[in-house]
């Protein structure tokens, strides 16, 4: 995963709560290798009608290019399929604005380099007046911890930790793998302190 | 030591801290690390770094998601034989232990793994799936994750987590009849919100919690990520190490009388603090039905769908979108809406106390709709069928089919077709969740069975009058 630091882009308004991981990928295309791309299944039910044609005026279909995406609370809650991320970023989706995240979509939007944006619920909701239907250009910039949106400025509330990994591309596993001695006496003593920790034998 | 006013969550996380960072944030070592089909993605890149498993030991594959359960594997689709035999051939490849199709001890994994005794309190346990929290209701640290740390728990062991907040829901009081814990779960997030406990590990106290069987205590805590918790918890006591007695991984003899005295210590101590505190009365809690797309729009059963108009104003737009998804006319009861079908099983409640609950109301009744009973796992499924449980739903008219996550997530093929209202006892009414265009209501085991025999949402109460 490459990091950065600014992104320019259009951002649409998706005025709706509790956008779950099912919606934003549908399982019937969870068994799709990473490889061929997650977009095209990006809110597959909420986009297309139930015959299989795009509906025109949803917003990322008005939008295609789009690349913010402005949503109401609670943005994917559900289940922790790293897919819903996958089809975002597919997608072209580099940040996501909402009042609140699920935990683990969160974890999952850092790993992938897709930054969720925690912005108060009331000024989310003026960001979607403004909005409208319409899809206007964006700024993120992560060293300055700044979104300016339709002429407004939003400060970002992101952890120093977060924030580092997106823009440096951070894959954990080296970090962790620094600390292989550390991990190693841990192991030793966790299972000294506590053998019941480890599993009887079948 | 731990110091004093620590939570049951604190002691658990505190003793698996390898490396604490800022803010917070710490490496944590997982006890145990289960994966399901799911986990395609991890192994491919661990396979792309050339990295082996770090503790296969501590590792434990499962075929669930995708188990076909209404005939052989061969009979699938060429898509689901790949994702079964993705899974074993990764586990094989990395000499970790796989519960197959073919395993008798087979199952949903948040079912087979504290039946296996593989789940013990005092652990921390990670697995890529959300409902991971289940297992909690041990005093275990038990919470989902993506594929990304999926791939870093396998080729680690340990996980970077910022320590949640602590949060305590307190039920006291004592159920009604008909009330059990999936009743708990979708009243207390109808009553504080889908996204209530983000960001927050919840500790469930009180006598009605106390009070529930193990069962119930999995039903409680499985549905916490529902509510927005990282996890749900309750503290270990005689229930906790009554079931795990005799578990074939668990410990034994004077191991397990050592291990028991670690764990009464786990409890939170009387003066500890919890960022939140929610206390809610277990006696005014009616058998619980969802309405709309998301689980905190549920409601008692003996109440009407809401009226978009007389709610406020930010919550309108997805009430209305929500009822006309499921067809729903606002302010009709929610009582005696017609339901297609109905399904019995999930992590959530697909365990025997389930079962029997369900074919205690279905005993000697008929099912006007059709329907699927899937026992959370081939221990579950034999264990019912020495009780005569599979002919009481048989002879209702349902069918008995095997184990897996099935129509809870339509991944194996079990799903609800468009437009079809399916009565539940899954944990997810979202959009789609049971099939394109599937409406789902999420009910109790008992309150399924009851909308079985009328072909409607129905207060089972009544009957249950007779019966035990």
């Amino acid at each position: 995963m490459s990091g950065w630091t600014r992104h320019d882009g259009l951002a649409v308004a998706l005025p709706l709560d509790n956008v779950d991981t099912d919606q934003l990928i549908p399982a019937q295309f969870m068994s799709v290798p990473r490889s061929q791309g997650y977009g095209p299944y990006l809110l597959h039910g909420l986009r297309h009608r139930s015959d299989g044609t795009p509906i025109a005026e949803f917003p990322l279909n008005r939008h295609p290019q789009a690349s913010v995406l402005v949503a109401g609370r609670n943005f994917g809650c559900g289940s922790s399929r790293e897919g819903a991320v996958y089809a975002l970023v597919d997608q072209g989706i580099r940040t996501v604005v909402a009042p609140s995240f699920g935990d683990i979509f969160f974890a999952n939007a850092i790993n992938n380099g897709l930054l969720p944006a925690r912005v108060d619920a009331e000024v989310v909701e003026e960001l979607m007046a403004e909005l409208g239907s319409e899809a206007v250009m964006a700024s993120v910039d992560l060293m300055a911890g700044t979104i300016l949106i339709a002429g407004r400025e939003i400060e970002l509330e992101l952890e120093a930790e977060k924030g580092a990994k997106l823009i440096n591309g951070w894959d954990d596993i080296d970090l962790t793998r620094s600390h292989a001695q550390t991990i190693a006496s841990f192991r030793s003593s966790h299972f000294q302190r506590a053998p019941w920790v480890r599993p009887a034998n079948a | 030591m731990m110091s004093a006013r620590a939570t049951l969550f604190d002691k658990v996380w505190d003793r698996h801290v390898v490396v604490a960072g800022t803010n917070g944030l710490a490496l944590i070592w997982v006890d145990r690390h289960f994966v399901h089909e799911g986990s395609h993605h991890a192994f491919a890149k661990l396979a792309a770094r050339g990295l082996k498993v770090a503790e296969p030991e501590l590792t434990f594959g499962v075929v669930d998601h995708y188990a076909p359960t209404q005939g052989p594997l061969s009979t699938a689709s060429e898509d689901i034989q790949r994702m079964v035999r993705t899974v074993k051939e990764n586990t094989r490849a990395h000499g970790v232990e796989c519960f197959d199709l073919d395993d008798p001890r087979q199952g949903i994994v948040h079912v087979i793994g504290p039946e296996q005794g593989l789940t013990l309190p005092g652990l921390t346990i990670n697995c890529g799936d959300s409902h991971t929290s289940t297992h909690g209701a041990f005093g275990a640290i038990a919470f989902g994750i993506g594929a990304t740390d999926v791939a870093h728990v396998l080729a680690t062991q340990t996980i970077w987590q910022s320590k949640p907040k602590r949060m305590r829901i307190t039920i006291d009081g004592k159920l009604g009849p008909g009330v059990g814990a999936k009743d708990m779960a979708l009243s207390w997030i109808a009553e504080l919100g889908a996204d209530a406990a983000q960001g927050h590990a919840v500790e469930y106290a009180g006598s009605a919690v106390r009070d529930l069987t193990m069962e119930g205590r999995m039903t409680l805590c499985n549905l916490s990520i529902e509510g927005g918790a990282r996890c749900g918890m309750v503290a270990p006591d005689e229930t906790t190490f009554a079931y795990l007695r005799d578990r074939p991984r668990a410990p034994k003899g004077e191991a397990l009388s050592h291990a028991i005295e670690e764990w009464l210590r786990l409890a939170s101590d009387d003066d500890a603090v919890f960022d939140r505190d929610v206390v809610l009365d277990g006696a005014e809690i009616a058998p619980t039905v969802t309405w709309g797309t998301s689980p905190e729009e549920a409601l008692p059963v003996t109440a009407s769908v809401p009226d978009p108009e007389r709610l406020p104003e930010h919550k309108r737009f997805r009430a209305r979108e929500a009822l006309d998804y499921m067809g729903l006319v606002p302010g009709r009861p929610i009582s005696g809406t017609p339901v297609d079908q109905v399904f019995i099983g999930s992590c959530t409640n697909g365990r025997i106390e389930d079962l029997r609950s369900a074919a205690a109301v279905l005993s000697g009744r008929k099912a006007k709709v059709p329907g699927i009973v899937s026992p959370g796992s081939r221990s579950v499924k034999l264990q019912a069928e020495q009780e005569g449980l599979d002919r009481i739903f048989t002879a209702a008219g349902l069918q008995w089919v095997t184990s897996g996550c099935s129509m809870c997530v339509g991944m194996n093929g079990d799903t609800v077709g468009a437009g079809q209202r399916c009565a539940s006892t899954t944990n997810r009414n979202f959009k789609g969740r049971q099939g394109p265009g599937a409406r789902t209501h999420l009910m109790s085991p008992v309150m399924v069975a009851a909308a079985a025999v009328t072909g409607e949402i129905t207060d089972v109460r009544p009957f249950l009058e007779g019966r035990s």
